[in-house]
């Protein structure tokens, strides 16, 4: 199986936030790429989500349920030709359990980024 | 209240429009006008996606937009209508008299398309219909968020 790699897709800088965050506590580089929609129609955002993608399989996370964002990834998914899973809500707790447990498919890890990242939503109350 | 946005924004529905402008508004409706999009199941459910259950979506192409605009202008509910380009809006406000105004949202970078605004990228061609637009009578101006100022055409072609 090639190296599954995480692509995080979001608004403005999040992306890339998030991607220094994962470097800062996992030292870990290289295993997630940022792409941010600014100044991006849909054509020019597809395009930067082939050039992240390569060959995949990949797991795209993007930040909102809807929107440019995750128009532009879930038709990329359908039509890219890669291995290709999307998860929304991308959180940093799914992003650190992803980085450290990539030797499964997409699917599987769509579905281990949703639970570790929904564990990690909590009210703590005083 | 009827359609308070006409707008032209090649992402069609996604952040800015939903929350952006759907929040101040209001919104209760949004018509997407695309003759590609109204006949996807899969796009529809797509774009269905970035919207909250509170807000209807209709899916319609040009000729079924232009039959129902009546019936939308008419509505008691707050509408935004969205088209993805400029030729889709020339289209519609041809057949549409009832179209008297259209935001340019966001019209992104493409090969042939020149910088006119931060958000607003276009063609010499493209240009020129949005000024035919407005010489025919349609308020043609620039915004992308309720906020900013509203670019008359004159200012960005």
């Amino acid at each position: 199986m090639s190296e599954l790699r995480g692509v995080i897709v979001s608004h403005a800088a999040v992306a890339q936030a998030l991607v220094t965050a994962v470097t800062a506590i996992t030292g870990i580089e290289g295993v997630l790429t940022p792409i941010s929609n600014e100044g991006c129609g849909t054509e020019a955002l597809g395009e930067r989500l082939r050039q992240a993608v390569g060959a995949g399989p990949a797991v795209l996370f993007v930040d909102l349920p809807g929107g440019s964002c995750f128009t532009s990834s879930a038709r990329y998914a359908k039509q890219g030709g890669a291995e290709i899973a999307v998860v929304t809500g991308v959180n940093l707790a799914m992003l650190l359990d992803f980085v450290f447990n990539r030797d499964i498919t997409p699917a599987e890890a769509a579905r281990r980024a949703v639970d570790a990242g929904g564990k990690a939503i909590r009210v703590t109350s005083s | 209240m009827s359609l308070a946005l006409y707008r032209i924004d090649d992402r069609l529905i996604h952040g800015q429009v939903v929350v952006g402008w759907g929040q101040p508004l209001d919104v209760s409706f949004i018509v997407l006008v695309d003759d590609e999009v109204s006949s996807s199941d899969w796009e529809q459910d797509l774009y269905r996606m970035g919207v909250p259950p509170q807000i209807e979506v209709i899916f319609a192409s040009v000729e079924q937009a232009a039959a129902q605009l009546p019936t939308w202008e008419a509505d008691a509910r707050v509408g935004i209508l969205l088209v993805g380009d400029i030729d889709t809006a020339v289209a519609l406000a041809g057949c549409a008299p009832q179209v008297k105004r259209f935001n340019v949202g966001g019209v992104h970078h493409r090969t042939g398309r020149t910088e006119r605004l931060r958000f607003v990228y276009l063609t010499d061609d493209e240009a020129a219909k949005l000024r035919q637009l407005a010489a025919n009578g349609v308020d043609v101006t620039a915004q992308d968020v309720p906020t900013a100022r509203a670019v008359p055409v004159g200012e960005f072609t």
